[in-house]
């Protein structure tokens, strides 16, 4: 199911303005990959190109290759709507439907994929889908209860709940704890180790102990200068990312020096 | 021992010196005084309405002249005028203003949807009479093909063909009247739900792009709940235009008191609204009362339907908060 990414000279625009340019990277089936850098310095930008999400924003555009399964996601004629359908995302804020249920909540993505399904495939997908998110416990009892009735680590499972529900190659997070507390933020970092078997990880972060301890290769992006563009400085093997960089500028964010 | 107990009590001072003060209270009393001015003047329509109709209700037969013979009688059809006009400027303006609106909030560029939505308030500014006068001698004759049309096609299917009886050789119809009430009410609905669909939280927009949402089910998924109350709203408002426009209606209707469901018809009972416009000159003493008891009908009915209205939405919502 996992599928690798390559990435090969992208550049990223809104507008006129570039805002990462040219990245290359492979990202590897089944792994976690963490981006790190500085704020504004394109992670977050490269990361929603992954499922083509960066061109939601009028006048927001990517040159380049990414291409998953021998598939180039930008080749004319690719629907981003089906890209979007292989590669899932979870936000930096817990965002599940506020007029939905917990459970059609997690069935809002195959909904639309599938259409009408019977009731008792769609229970176990829930069941599925919410146990791969570690949330099944908290919540089988209250399944018809309104996602937003729930503390925000459990919201945000259930975003990752979502997410895997309609079971895509790819899992993109865009610093999916953020905005919760240290005990959430460790029941992700958990289920991000259970989730690689079955999916390829992409995750953005600003916590490098949290790269550290998820990811198993990182990349580090970050801005030649002010108001110039992003770029990406280097990408390894997380261990002797944090060992011993290749690049000084690594070194120097990763020890705290800047950033 | 002095100094110390000195210093306390400057330092609770300086606690109970809260810093927001004056602008808070004004500001507060402002907009509460804001809030009590609308419910005083509801009210006080309410306690003139009820007053000087109140005997409006019970004049005897000769004042409602040669159509009526009691109030009830005199009322029902205007009621269902009244109704019959605004119900068809709901049915054709509400999916055409939700339309424009979500164009403009979610699928035109903004180089095309801002002089859009500019020209849809525009057609706010254009005064009712302008619409009279334009549906009367414009509109009307443009429409007697279709009401032609609708007479001889729709007319024969039993229950809904009694909507299209015989029609008005001038095509000044209810249907005429609806049409134009639909145009005047349609920039309000617009641009209220115009303003509440851009409101839409954006996390909740991705979210639905991210699973594999096209726009189309994204806005069924997320803009469209978030947005219902505010719809609701829309089409109240609209509802209230629609119920007491005057000059449109009385302009384009030619009057008759029968109470019929021919919504194409060459006589139909015209607005309350429109009623007290024409017959406001002619004014006995007696006649005003029942014009005014009129006028009480249909506040209380435009309040009940937006309670009824109100009701439903917000019965959906808790069941979805319980």
């Amino acid at each position: 199911m996992a599928k690798s990414i390559d990435v090969s000279d992208v550049n990223i625009y809104y507008g006129d303005f570039l805002a990462v340019e040219g990245v290359n990277m492979t990202i590897r089936a089944g792994a976690v990959t963490a981006f790190i850098g500085p704020s504004g310095c394109g992670k977050s930008t490269f990361l929603r190109s992954l499922n083509r999400m960066h061109e939601v924003i009028p006048g927001a555009r990517v040159e380049g290759k990414i291409v998953v399964d021998g598939q180039d996601l930008y080749e004319p004629g690719v629907d981003p709507v089906a890209v979007r359908r292989q590669v899932g995302m979870v936000f930096q804020r817990p965002n599940p439907f506020p007029t939905m249920s917990i459970y059609d909540n997690v069935l809002a993505g195959l909904r639309l994929n599938a259409g009408k399904m019977k009731k008792s495939a769609a229970d176990d997908i829930v069941e599925k889908s919410l146990r791969g998110a570690n949330l099944w416990n908290e919540v089988k009892e209250r399944l018809n209860k309104p996602g937003m009735g729930l503390s925000g680590g459990q919201q945000q499972r259930l975003c990752i709940a979502r997410a895997i529900a309609v079971e895509p190659q790819i899992l993109l997070m865009d610093e999916p704890c953020s905005a919760l507390d240290p005990i959430s933020t460790s029941a992700i970092e958990d289920l991000i180790h259970e989730l690689k078997d079955e999916f390829t990880i992409v995750i953005v972060t600003h916590n490098m102990q949290q790269a550290a301890r998820v990811s198993d290769d990182t990349g580090f992006f970050n801005l030649k200068a002010t108001g110039e563009p992003g770029h990406l400085v280097e990408f390894n093997p997380t261990k002797k990312m944090f060992a011993n960089p290749d690049d000084p500028s690594t070194e120097a964010y990763i020890s705290g020096r800047f950033g | 021992m002095t100094a110390p107990a000195a210093e306390a009590e400057e330092a609770s001072a300086n606690w109970a010196r809260a810093r927001a003060g004056v602008g808070d209270r004004i500001f507060a009393g402002s907009a509460l005084a804001a809030g009590l001015t609308i419910l005083a003047a509801l009210a006080g329509v309410f306690i003139f309405l009820a007053i000087k109709g109140a005997s409006g209700f019970t004049k005897p037969a000769e004042v409602y002249g040669p159509h009526a013979e009691s109030f009830l009688g005199y009322v029902l059809p205007l009621l269902v005028g009244t109704f019959t006009a605004s119900v068809i400027a709901l049915i054709i303006a509400v999916p055409l203003s939700f339309g424009i609106a979500l164009v403009i909030s979610h699928y035109a560029p903004r180089w095309i949807a801002a002089p859009v939505a500019y020209v849809i308030d525009l057609l706010a500014a254009v005064p009712s009479v302008v619409y009279g006068l334009w549906g009367a001698f414009f509109l009307a004759n443009k429409l007697v093909p279709m009401h032609v049309w609708l007479h001889d096609h729709i007319g024969p299917i039993p229950i809904i063909g009694n909507l299209f009886g015989e029609p008005n050789p001038a095509g000044r119809s209810v249907l005429t009247a609806g049409i134009v009430l639909a145009i005047m009410i349609l920039p309000i609905i617009t641009a209220i739900t115009r303003e509440v669909f851009s409101r839409t939280p954006r996390l909740h927009e991705e979210a639905a792009l991210a699973l594999g949402a096209t726009r189309w089910e994204m806005v069924r998924m997320t803009v469209f709940p978030y947005a219902r109350s505010g719809m609701v709203s829309a089409v109240m408002l609209g509802l209230g235009r629609a119920l007491g426009e005057t000059m449109a209606v009385t302009m384009v209707l030619s009057v008759g008191f029968d109470l019929s469901w021919n919504i194409i018809a060459t006589s139909s009972p015209t607005s309350i609204a429109a009623n007290i416009a024409l017959k406001y000159k002619e004014r006995s003493a007696d006649l005003l009362n029942v014009l005014v008891a009129t006028g009480l009908v249909l506040f209380l009915m435009t309040f009940l339907v937006n309670f009824l209205a109100r009701w439903i939405v917000g019965r959906s919502e808790r069941r979805m908060a319980r």
